[in-house]
């Protein structure tokens, strides 16, 4: 286990060390402690490590991760694991706004809420948020599933692509062109494995979810729904 | 019927044939105007201003004999691998998807050779692009199509999309006819829709988010790569103020001439100022700041000739970009396709409906068959002829002016020919000290 001061080594050594592990294979296991809100914490990581930060984090941590775990023993800023391309990250507490946005593939979990704008141009990613999501979540989400063992905000998947979003709570509203859609049998699949993966199997079960999706009105412009853009 | 003559028809100065017809297209279709390119209306711009050139009180360099060099360094504020251009006129932001591969492997070949930068857009990186661009300026988009850590590290610089010119405050679009299979995978989304970028990026908003957002962008990178900031001309002083603020190496400032693959005709009409306008406020920005040359100035927006790039570098950019005229030289408009332009009821030179994906040039299409008519290096060479004669046209100018450096020409090099362009750009009416809206002069 590699530990990191960031508070004493500063966030420009540790991003440059977890950099430079692309390609190696003996420190896999990292630790990074007084992490106290930086900006920016792991970000651009490229290897298949494994990285606990002790604490909560500032903007973007994870941003753009890949092939690494990241595990936020604490809350994250806005933006965590932002563009992510594969990998996981795994947040114990809540994560502020953006969470997740446009992220093309990996697996994020936020084991406590999930602030607005969840998911956000979402374009591969995996989520799921054991508490509830805030408002405009999945916005513009092209592809992925987003997964909310509790309930979401206003104008939920607005405008949405061919994301999929599985929420078990209520929905206090649906955005332009977001409607319910069927459960099929491939669906509950895919929830039973994004349930375990992400660390919820024992707190809900994939019948209980409600999915939404698009009503693909909006793809092509059409004047007769001008009231809708 | 009378001796006396007819009163002859008038037209409206108001209402004249070319805002009847939009009136009755309007009227006919339910849908507003959407095209491609930059204002078509008459705007004061660069052809309002002259120089003096050389006079008893300043003595000219000898055009054949002594040099007046063109190089620029961009991204020396924080970057460790600033960019070198031979020349300031660079390739702008235009994307895979509004263009083609073909074109696109064009500007970078023609860029190339030329010895200056070419620029990706909201379509993502191309090999064929990277692949033939020497220096090549990753666009980090509010879509994020595309985006990915590998090419932010294969870029030579980043830039940060905040606005354009010909929309500032607006997203893109994408019509279905150009999302073919390539453009739909490279973007994430399903073939044959209308695809829209968004007009803010997801994940912050404001100056202050944007600091931290570059220096994710500069962890992620190592702190190698210059950070553009693009914005439209929209509130130049401010805007500069804020990307100098926010922590960038390079601010780049987009006129309302400045073009785009498509957009509502309105938004490109009468959203923006015009570059004229933009350049010596976003200049007094950087240097209130005391970052003038520190932090370099990348202007655009209907730059067509050397005048242009001489006169932009005057007023005190630092470099200029190019879009509209790179796909003209590259072949877009050109006359030789008249027939296939008036099959599409346009003509040659006033061709502007790139979303269609009909472009008889093969240039703004995702068409295979235009495809066809496009040959990369050819175009890539023309593009290198034009950006060679800018660059001697700009040369020729400084040196009546004295200069040894385009990057020593100056305000004071300048005079307007309209009491418009005088206020816009500072720089006195032609025969007079006067710049409307400064104290003193007459």
């Amino acid at each position: 286990m590699q530990t990191f001061d960031l508070g004493k080594e500063g966030l420009r050594a540790l991003n440059s060390s977890l950099h430079a592990l692309k390609g190696q294979t003996n420190m896999t296991a990292w630790e990074v402690v007084n992490p106290k809100g930086a900006h920016a914490i792991a970000a651009g990581v490229d290897a298949d490590v494994d990285i606990t930060v002790r604490g909560s984090t500032g903007y973007y941590c994870a941003g753009m991760n890949k092939l690494a775990t990241i595990r936020i023993k604490g809350s994250a800023g806005p933006g965590v694991a932002e563009n992510m391309m594969s990998g996981t990250v795994i947040i114990d507490g809540n994560a502020s706004q953006y969470a997740g946005a446009t992220g093309r593939g990996g697996l994020l979990v936020v084991k406590g809420n999930a602030s607005s704008r969840c998911g956000v141009s979402m374009k591969g990613i995996d989520i799921v948020v054991h508490g509830s999501i805030g408002h405009m979540s999945a916005f513009m989400a092209q592809s992925g599933n987003l997964v909310v063992l509790g309930d979401a905000g206003d104008a939920l998947g607005d405008s949405l692509y061919e994301a999929r979003l599985f929420v078990r709570g209520s929905v206090k509203s649906l955005g332009a062109d977001c409607i319910e859609k069927e459960m099929r049998p491939e669906h509950y699949a895919i929830l039973e494995d994004l349930l375990k993966r992400g660390e919820a199997d024992h707190l809900a079960k994939p019948r209980e979810f409600k999915r939404y999706g698009s009503a693909r009105k909006l793809y092509n412009f059409n004047i007769d729904n001008a009231s809708a853009y | 019927m009378s001796d006396f003559p007819h009163t002859p028809p008038r037209y409206s100065a108001t209402f004249t044939p070319a805002i009847n017809a939009e009136i009755r297209r309007a009227a006919a279709s339910g849908i507003y105007d959407i095209r491609g390119g930059g204002t078509k209306r008459h705007l004061p711009h660069f052809d309002d201003l002259l120089f003096l050139g050389a006079s008893i009180s300043r003595y000219p360099l000898e055009g054949y004999r002594e040099k007046c060099a063109t190089d620029v360094w961009l991204g020396t504020r924080f970057a460790k691998k600033p960019i070198h251009l031979d020349i300031p006129v660079t390739i702008a932001g235009m994307s895979f998807g509004a263009l083609s591969g073909p074109a696109k492997e064009a500007l970078g070949r023609g860029a190339s050779a030329a010895g200056t930068s070419t620029t990706t857009g909201d379509g993502g990186m191309t090999e064929e692009e990277r692949g033939h661009s020497q220096t090549l300026v990753y666009q980090y988009l509010p879509s994020r199509y595309g985006m990915n850590p590998d090419d932010l590290r294969r870029a030579d610089a980043i830039e940060v999309v905040v606005g354009q010119g010909a929309k500032p405050g607006g997203g893109g679009m994408l019509l279905g006819q150009k999302i073919s299979d390539r453009v739909a995978m490279m973007r994430n989304l399903p073939k044959g829709i209308d695809q829209r970028s968004a007009c803010r990026h997801p994940d912050w908003t404001g100056p202050d988010d944007l600091e931290i957002k570059i220096m994710e962008i500069r962890e992620i990178t190592d702190w190698e790569k210059p950070i553009y900031v693009k914005v439209g001309g929209a509130r130049p002083y401010y805007d500069t103020a804020l990307a100098v603020k926010a922590g960038a190496d390079v601010v780049v400032l987009d006129g309302m001439q400045g073009g785009t693959a498509a957009t509502q005709d309105v938004f490109i009409e009468h959203v923006g100022m015009p570059i004229l306008a933009c350049i010596p406020l976003a200049v007094k920005a950087l240097q209130d700041l005391g970052m003038h040359r520190k932090v370099q100035l990348i202007v655009s927006g209907g730059i067509r000739t050397g005048a242009d790039v001489a006169k932009a570098m005057a007023l005190g950019a630092d470099a200029v970009a190019i879009g509209t005229a790179a796909l003209v030289a590259l072949g877009d408009n050109d006359p030789k396709w008249e027939g296939e332009y008036q099959k599409l009821q346009t003509t040659a030179d006033a061709y502007d409906d790139w979303h269609e994906g009909k472009d008889p040039a093969g240039i703004t299409t995702q068409d295979p068959e235009l495809f066809k008519r496009f040959d990369p290096i050819l175009g890539g060479r023309r593009l290198k002829n034009y950006l060679k004669v800018m660059t001697l046209e700009a040369q020729t100018i400084a040196r009546a002016c004295g200069k040894n450096h385009l990057h020593n020409l100056e305000p004071e090099d300048l005079c307007s020919l309209t009491i418009e362009a005088a206020a816009m750009a500072g720089v006195p009416l032609a025969g007079t000290s006067w710049i409307p809206g400064r104290n003193g002069g007459y």
